[in-house]
């Protein structure tokens, strides 16, 4: 169809080396680049490393393979939902009443079954819900997570309700590899089912079906303009995001040995997701950085005081979005970018007067202020921590009170004004 | 008798009470060069919203290639060879250009059905592309992310998607909108150059361009068809010109 | 009265009560989701916020009761005018996931400052006499202090209705809810427009949460506990709408009352199966705008 056959040779032969070039990166995408396997090699050594910390361990695993499930759907697919849980839970189920009531404790046989009930859920649920956008899908997608709770309620007969399934055993991996009492094999066990699941994930992110997924994040409208079938798509991807989340219950069922209604809570699906947005959406990897980043600061913050972790999660998720919108891969790429933009920003940096405008001033001004209320409000933690004596500490301790809120109002404009400086010199 | 590319009989849209679009017909043969001008607000992008099935009619019938499309959605009457371009750019802005071309082919052919064979492992679809955007003089952006281009550039991939599609109708919505003037050249060269198969309806606003590029102009005025005709009857018709009051020739209303 | 009557009675008393509890609350998450288009899930972090200046006035400092109220909704109400000037107002452009994990994050925040300052256990408020126990309307006696929550209701609704309806400012916000950009166009100021509703809608939330205490106790968690009921009630009645949130709250307040009356266990399940059928059936809510 098309010739290069322009008049001018160079232009032509120029014309053709950028061609091969976009061409060739394009074929090469899709190869194992070296940096992939850094994770899994890590996997591999906290086995040596950390022998007894392993039933952690694999916790972490599951959460990383949830995460990525939902990476398909909020990272690549770009939906947003708020029942993500419920998919957890439906394959958790399925394994504990399983091998509860029905005595199937053949845990790879019950990952298939988990795997094929949290996929038939998402084909249903996504098949209507997916129509739909915005607010209305995250209540549609909350309310249906909500409703399979309820019923597990309902019914706690069936399934133990908060308690619990009681008395989960279940078969030797394969027939041969039993469970020990430090988890030695479920970590394996869970780190093999995640190298599978992320295989498959894998492929089908740089599928061609992959790169409609993301077209459809990008901008739906021409999606259906171009004939793109994206309701078909969106349930295909959903159903198999579904499936692997079930996955992930099914095995944190059986290498927990026990399952509680706890799975389909809505903290599950605000956990998993803030994992994945720590670690960086629509980046594969980016659900191991943030599971493993999440669990790790848990386990440790939550040990210290709960309140204090709950505090930090939040102060963790709000500068995410302040600063680092693309998770810590999104830093590392970007300073992966201005470690070589870093010449360009200098010569940027010189050929632009940084402007000190009065607004910065006021902006300065204006978080002087604010962090006047913040020092007040942290000298008075420390000092009182009861809120009924409020009053009494202006009275008992004046000098104190100024000095907090001195300190505060100081620290968050030089913060502030450090801030405004660096961006208006990299301001382009 | 071979059926016209596209026949659009009486077609109605109303939003409540404001009729938007009065018993339009329009008929493009294959090949077409057709134009539709009009004032702001005539109706001309809820036109082709119409359509191309982003909005659906209170009455009338859309024909494609002498199938009825009036019921089918939006996908449907792009698979059955209808393209358009926005007025307002609508780019996968998070994609570089390439991708940008080897999606809508992946769409075009099916391929986006596969979910296990690499996208890169498809030579053919990508040199499709690469093909494309070297007629639109864009393959040296073709790894560049969408949004990191310049306006006028974007907007070259804006036409190439539709052209991607391989349409047999081909709508394009102000294709010259938003981009400098000493870019626009390349659009219009573009567009006297499309492949003359292809039947082509323009909404113009820049009469230069209308009268160079179009073989039948119709002009769209409060969502009904003020008149039809060649470039000739429609110059020298006062009554259009009257319509155009204010709004200068050539000028942007 | 006959059992039946007296069953159905309670139901709509009690539903009633609810919903005007819902109402006071999320009328004001509604406005401003429905105005700026801000996902806010720290509204209920207000709500809370508000419960605990009730309760800190009330046991440490003696204020009454309904001063302690409106001391409340006022603090709230000026202390979100900072969050929204410095914070929200940098979102406005965002995603709904930005603007989701923000609020979730302010919210978390929230509970565990909260948390520190007032422990995890309950709280409660002592009432005046007027609010203990029934009042009697001859055929029933009725417990006072959801009358009066009934009562108040009623009067903020009519309150609100001639705000939204006959005043300027109420006009302008309809205006602006329904078409932002031809509102500010025609000279409204619409950041202005939408700090005032967003303070008043905090210091509503922050009414809600103070009246909440007696109906259900106050925790912490309060924040995200009913903050899904908020997000039910708003995205059922439609975004921006007072009638929207108003006929959600009833709807909801009456059938999830009705429910867990009637079926003690899965009570609970039914404000879900109402949300599904609505927003499947009306995507936008009742009143809400595509």
């Amino acid at each position: 169809m098309a010739a290069s056959d322009t008049t001018a040779a160079t232009g032509a032969s120029e014309r053709v080396a950028a061609r091969d070039r976009a061409a060739e990166f394009l074929l090469r995408q899709h190869r194992f680049k070296p940096a992939e396997s850094l994770p899994w090699l890590i996997a591999i050594a906290v086995y040596f490393l950390f022998p007894d910390r392993l039933t952690f361990g694999s916790q972490v695993l599951v959460m990383v393979l949830f995460a990525l499930s939902l990476d398909l759907i909020l990272g690549y697919a770009g939906i947003v939902t708020l029942g993500h849980a419920a998919f957890f839970g439906v394959g958790a189920y399925t394994v504990g009443l399983g091998a509860a009531r029905l005595g199937w404790s053949e845990p790879i046989s019950g990952l298939v079954a988990a795997a094929i009930v949290a996929g038939i859920v998402g084909f249903i649920s996504g098949w209507f819900l997916l129509r739909y956008r915005g607010l209305t899908l995250l209540m549609l997608t909350l309310a249906t997570a909500i409703m399979i709770l309820e019923t597990g309620n309902f019914r706690s007969d069936i399934s133990g309700g908060y308690d619990g399934v009681p008395g989960l055993i279940f078969d030797p991996l394969v027939g041969l590899f039993d469970y020990d009492l430090y988890g030695h094999t479920n970590y394996v066990y869970a780190l093999i089912v995640l190298a599978l699941c992320f295989y498959f994930v894998r492929r089908i992110v740089y599928s061609p079906f992959g790169q409609a997924l993301t077209g459809i994040r990008e901008n739906v409208r021409r999606m259906h303009a171009i004939g793109s079938p994206v309701h078909m798509r969106l349930v295909t991807v959903y159903t198999i995001a579904a499936a692997i989340a079930g996955v992930a219950g099914a095995l944190f069922t059986q290498t927990n040995a026990y399952v509680t209604l706890t799975v389909f809570d809505f903290e599950v699906s605000a956990k998993v997701m803030v994992m994945l947005i720590l670690g960086g959406t629509g980046r594969l990897y980016g659900a191991f950085i943030g599971a493993a980043v999440y669990m790790i600061l848990e386990d440790h913050l939550s040990k210290l005081s709960p309140t204090f972790w709950s505090f930090g999660i939040g102060l963790l998720l709000l500068v995410t979005v302040l600063f680092a919108r693309h998770g810590i891969l999104g830093l590392v790429e970007d300073f992966g970018r201005l470690r070589f933009a870093g010449r360009w920003l200098k010569e940027r940096a010189a050929a632009q007067q940084p402007a000190w405008t009065r607004e910065q001033w006021n902006a300065v001004g204006i978080s002087a202020f604010d962090g006047a209320l913040i020092g007040l409000a942290v000298g008075f933690a420390v000092n009182i921590g009861s809120a009924d004596l409020l009053v009494t500490w202006f009275t008992d301790d004046p000098l104190g009170v100024l000095g907090w809120t001195a300190a505060g109002a100081l620290l968050v404009a030089a913060i502030n004004a450090v801030y405004l400086v660096l961006t208006s010199r990299a301001a382009a | 008798m071979t059926a016209a590319a596209l026949d659009v009989q009486n077609l109605n849209c109303s939003f409540g009470a404001l009729r938007v679009t009065r018993d339009v017909d329009l008929t493009l043969a294959r090949g077409a060069r057709h134009a539709l001008i009009g004032p702001n607000g005539a109706g001309k992008t809820t036109l082709v919203n119409l359509i191309t099935g982003v909005l659906r009619p209170t009455t009338g019938r859309v024909q494609l290639n002498g199938e009825d499309i009036t019921s089918l959605s939006q996908a449907d009457r792009a698979r059955r060879g209808l393209a358009r371009t926005f007025q307002i750019n609508q780019l996968f802005r998070g994609l570089s250009v390439l991708e940008n071309i080897c999606m809508t082919i992946g769409e075009r052919d099916g391929n986006c059905n596969n979910l296990w064979r690499p996208a890169g492992a498809d030579r053919a679809v990508i040199d499709e592309a690469l093909d494309h955007l070297e007629s639109l003089q864009i393959v040296d952006d073709a790894l560049k992310l969408v949004r990191e281009l310049p306006y006028g550039r974007q907007r070259l991939v804006e036409i190439a998607i539709a052209l991607a599609q391989r349409p047999r109708v081909l709508l394009l919505d102000e294709p010259a909108a938003g981009v400098p003037s000493s870019e626009s050249h390349l659009i219009l060269d573009v567009v006297a150059a499309l492949d003359p198969d292809i039947a082509v309806l323009i909404i113009e606003h820049d009469m230069d361009v209308v009268f160079r590029f179009a073989r039948e102009i119709t002009v769209l005025v409060q969502g009904a068809v003020f008149t039809q005709g060649t470039p000739d009857e429609i110059k020298a018709n006062e009554q259009v010109r009257e319509v155009y009051l204010g709004q200068g020739e050539g000028g942007h209303g | 009265m006959p059992q039946v009557a007296n069953i159905v009675v309670s139901i709509l008393f009690d539903g009633l009560a609810y919903a005007m509890f819902l109402f006071i609350t999320s009328v004001g998450l509604s406005v401003t989701m429905g105005l700026m288009g801000f996902v806010n899930l720290a509204h209920g972090a207000f709500a809370m916020a508000g419960g605990y200046v009730v309760v800190s006035l009330t046991r440490s400092y003696g204020v009454g009761f309904i001063p302690s109220l409106m001391i409340a909704a006022v603090v709230v109400g000026l202390v979100s005018i900072r969050f929204e000037r410095r914070l929200y107002r940098r979102f406005y452009k965002a995603t709904d996931l930005e603007q989701v994990l923000l609020t979730i994050g302010l919210a978390f925040m929230a509970i565990a400052t909260f948390t520190y300052f007032y422990g995890p256990i309950p709280k409660s408020v002592p009432l005046p006499d007027w609010l203990e126990g029934d009042v009697n309307l001859g055929f029933r006696a009725f417990p006072s202090y959801r009358a009066f929550l009934i009562v108040l209701g009623a009067v903020l609704t009519a309150v609100l209705w001639y705000a939204f309806e006959r005043t300027s400012i109420g006009a302008k916000i309809r205006a602006a809810v329904d078409n932002r950009r031809m509102a500010e166009s025609v000279g409204i100021n619409v950041d202005r427009l939408f700090t005032l509703t967003f303070a008043l809608g905090s210091g509503l939330a922050a009414l809600g949460g103070g009246l909440a205490i007696q109906l259900f106790g106050l925790t912490p968690y309060f924040a995200v506990l009913y903050l899904v009921l908020f997000l039910i009630v708003v995205a059922v009645g439609g975004l921006g709408s007072l009638q929207g949130t108003l006929l959600a709250a009833l709807v909801l307040g009456i059938i999830d009352t009705g429910g867990k009356y009637l079926i003690a266990e899965a009570g609970g399940f039914f404000i879900y199966v109402i949300t599904v059928i609505v927003l499947l059936i009306k995507p936008a809510g009742f009143y809400g705008r595509e």
